[in-house]
């Protein structure tokens, strides 16, 4: 039976990882390696980089590190930020990436979706999805939740799919950073539109919002970052928890 | 010994190399063709889209190279599709190593998204590449497209319907899963073929 996977995520800036409350006020969470070797060694079934430097010397910076995370780690990984063509991919895939997630970059130019699936398969497309629950409705945001457009979560997922992205990376920009659970009602109806799987991101505080997150968000993989990075809920023990609650872990 | 990891258009290529140096082996990656045919073990990597891959197999003369390989050769994912007789992604015609098709998954159930994506469980191992302590152990898959059970077979996994994880014969083995991907169960496998 397929698992529910458990994705630690890694905001990367200038090398070191961060990570942000509601998306600002970044602090220092570490070296990107030694918690992926860790988180590696404890059982995380997947990690995601994002580079959230996305300047020119960052990106090179950046893909130096991807290579030194593909040198140390034997799990999956996908890469994302500042992918804006189809070179950045073939350069991320080629120093050691799985998967890469484009976020901003798709909603500015939906093509690039269809493209990436064409060139290298679906599987390598994640599409990510920041969005907030704006006016009773939950509209996406392009850089890193600065800057509202029109489309809406469900319509631009539902597109991405067409276009060929092999998953959905989904983040309540409302519950990233506060703990109180994952947008389960969200992630839900998402899950249930769509035909290719869905990674809850934004709101893990608990083990049970894990939990939850599977059961009644209907997430097929949950992602969070400061409850591992700062040590609060142990990798090992999570799935231990989740595995007596159930749902199946690796 | 020489590792050959054959380079090509698109690939898993750094990620199967970097398997191989945690396992103190440094395999050489080229598209040279002697080079190729005169190392003890080839890996065939994969990771991409069956037709664009074809077709660059192709025109570099790789494809006829492959099929005519005689030391232990070991397909992953894509590598291993394109290892069989035709692959329904973009209808292509492939190097026809192992005699069976390769078909896009069709949903049964909503729960069953493609790609079948993530961590899943092989039933049913082989020797020589798997040991019997690799029943029933996580292995990590991403696929759309997959191989039906054959004579061939030598581990299923369930998703959708029971399919072909790895497959044999003669000098030729292939894993539908990444092995290099696979942590500690991973490595056990790419020792097993390495032993070979």
């Amino acid at each position: 039976m397929l698992a529910k996977r458990i994705i630690p995520c890694l905001d990367i800036k200038d090398g070191t990882t961060v990570k942000g409350i509601n998306f600002v006020n970044l602090r220092n969470a570490g070296d990107p390696v030694e918690l992926a070797k860790k988180y590696s060694a404890e059982g995380a079934d997947e990690l995601v980089f994002l580079d959230i430097t996305a300047t020119h010397e960052g990106r090179k910076t950046f893909t130096d590190l991807v290579e030194r995370i593909a040198l140390n780690i034997s799990i999956p990984f996908t890469v994302g930020g500042g992918i804006n063509e189809l070179s950045d991919v073939a350069r991320l895939l080629g120093a050691g990436a799985d998967k890469v997630s484009v976020n901003s970059t798709a909603l500015r130019n939906p093509q690039i979706i269809n493209d990436i699936a064409t060139n290298f398969g679906s599987q390598v497309c994640v599409c990510a999805i920041d969005a907030r629950f704006d006016n009773g409705k939950w509209m996406c945001y392009t850089s890193g939740g600065r800057n509202v457009t029109d489309k809406d979560l469900f319509t631009w997922a539902k597109e991405a799919e067409d276009r060929g992205a092999g998953e959905i990376l989904f983040t309540s920009m409302d519950h990233d950073g506060v703990k109180q659970g994952y947008a389960n009602e969200a992630l839900c109806r998402l899950s249930e539109s769509l035909n290719i799987p869905v990674i809850a991101s934004g709101g893990a505080g608990t083990m049970e919002h894990f939990r939850d997150t599977f059961t009644q968000g209907k997430a097929d993989a949950a992602l969070a970052a400061s409850v591992f990075h700062f040590g609060e809920i142990a990798i090992k023990d999570l799935k231990q928890y989740l595995r007596t609650e159930g749902i199946s872990v690796r | 010994m020489s590792v050959v990891i054959i380079k090509y258009n698109a690939g898993n290529i750094f990620s199967v190399d970097s398997a191989m140096k945690r396992l103190g082996v440094e395999a050489t990656v080229t598209d040279d063709k002697k080079l190729i045919e005169s190392a003890n073990k080839v890996i065939f990597p994969g990771v991409g889209e069956a037709g664009t891959t074809m077709k660059y197999l192709h025109e570099n003369g790789l494809d006829t190279l492959i099929r005519n390989l005689k030391q232990p050769v070991l397909g992953i994912c894509l590598g291993m599709q394109l290892m069989c007789k035709h692959s329904e992604e973009a209808d292509t015609d492939c190097l026809g190593v192992f005699d069976t098709g390769v078909k896009r998954f069709i949903p049964e159930r909503h729960e069953d998204k493609i790609p079948h994506m993530g961590w899943n469980t092989i039933q049913d191992v082989k020797l020589p590449l798997f040991d019997p302590s690799l029943e029933n152990q996580y292995v990590y898959f991403v696929h759309s497209y997959y191989v039906p059970l054959n004579i061939y077979t030598t581990a299923v996994t369930d998703y959708v319907l029971p399919f072909s994880a790895a497959l044999h014969k003669d000098n030729f083995y292939a894993t539908q899963f990444h092995p290099e991907k696979s942590g500690s169960v991973g490595e056990q496998i790419l020792t097993n073929f390495l032993k070979l």
